[in-house]
């Protein structure tokens, strides 16, 4: 039993890694502004995600009130992150769009 | 008028009663004592909180908004498995070799025809939510502009989602 827990939380941080791994390449290699934001916004949803599954698994070894109640404002954290994000990305678009900036095309590529 | 009064009085302490369930529940949650002492300290600061900022968190709220409440329990594991899905997409993008010939950012523009502010808002956090898309500006007659990283994430947009959040707060044209 506890190395099937164990499995799986240790799978489910390992995901939650990659997701993170992958934002931050991905605000790297992005060709500009506006698209930069795709992986640094959403990815880390998903990474945030998986991770707290990961550790509330990981709880299951000592199953009692107490440790429900932890799990329970760990997933209060993903349920802020979830309307938190979605809120900076846009307010950080919005302001990109207000300075005017022009986003890049694959038109602007061959040029 | 006096029904109408009366109606109002209802409404009111509906609000009042789901701002101190609300409260209370956070509460016992963030706590997690169970002496009587200090559940009934949190059902004093709850009252208070609930007297005070009733009209603050719910105001408004009716009975038959709880209707609304359980079909967004419907839509949420809908919107969870949907940012699961175009998460991966996103990965497979970020870690593809040619990624510059893959994307292909541009802005879309459409019409959803939502009223209430709430579903706007709604449909607006749902698009940013799920990669590939952004919202940048929703207007209040629901009209929306969105930055779609390529052409696959944008295909499907209008459409389905809008449909959903349409279902949830009842807004069917």
């Amino acid at each position: 039993m506890h190395i099937i827990i164990n499995i799986l939380s240790v799978s489910c941080l390992l995901m939650g890694l990659v997701f993170f791994i992958g934002g931050a390449v991905g605000i790297m290699r992005m060709p500009d502004f506006y698209s930069r934001l795709h992986p640094a916004g959403k990815l880390d949803t998903l990474g945030i995600f998986t991770m707290v599954a990961g550790l509330v698994i990981y709880n299951f070894h000592h199953l009692s009130l107490g440790m429900v109640l932890l799990s329970i404002k760990m997933f209060l954290i993903v349920f802020f992150v979830f309307l938190a994000s979605p809120t900076a990305t846009h307010s950080i678009v919005d302001a990109g769009m207000r300075a005017g900036l022009r986003p890049w095309t694959q038109k602007k590529e061959k040029e | 008028m006096q029904k109408n009064g009366n109606e109002k009085n209802q409404a009111g302490f509906f609000s009042f009663m789901i701002t101190f369930v609300f409260m209370f529940i956070t509460w016992i949650v963030l706590s997690g004592y169970f002496e009587p002492l200090l559940l009934g300290l949190g059902v004093l600061s709850s009252l208070s909180i609930a007297w005070f900022f009733h009209d603050l968190l719910f105001a408004g709220a009716v009975i038959q908004d709880i209707k609304v409440f359980l079909r967004f329990c419907q839509y949420a594991p809908w919107l969870i498995v949907e940012i699961i899905k175009a998460n991966f997409h996103m990965l497979y993008l970020v870690f593809h070799p040619r990624m510059h010939q893959l994307i292909d950012p541009h802005i879309i523009q459409f019409q959803t025809g939502l009223k209430s502010d709430i579903a706007i808002t709604t449909l607006a956090n749902a698009i940013t939510l799920t990669p590939g898309t952004v919202t940048i500006t929703a207007n209040a007659e629901g009209g929306f502009r969105v930055h779609a990283i390529d052409r696959k994430s944008a295909e499907g947009l209008p459409g389905v989602m809008r449909d959903r959040v349409a279902q949830v707060f009842g807004e069917n044209r």
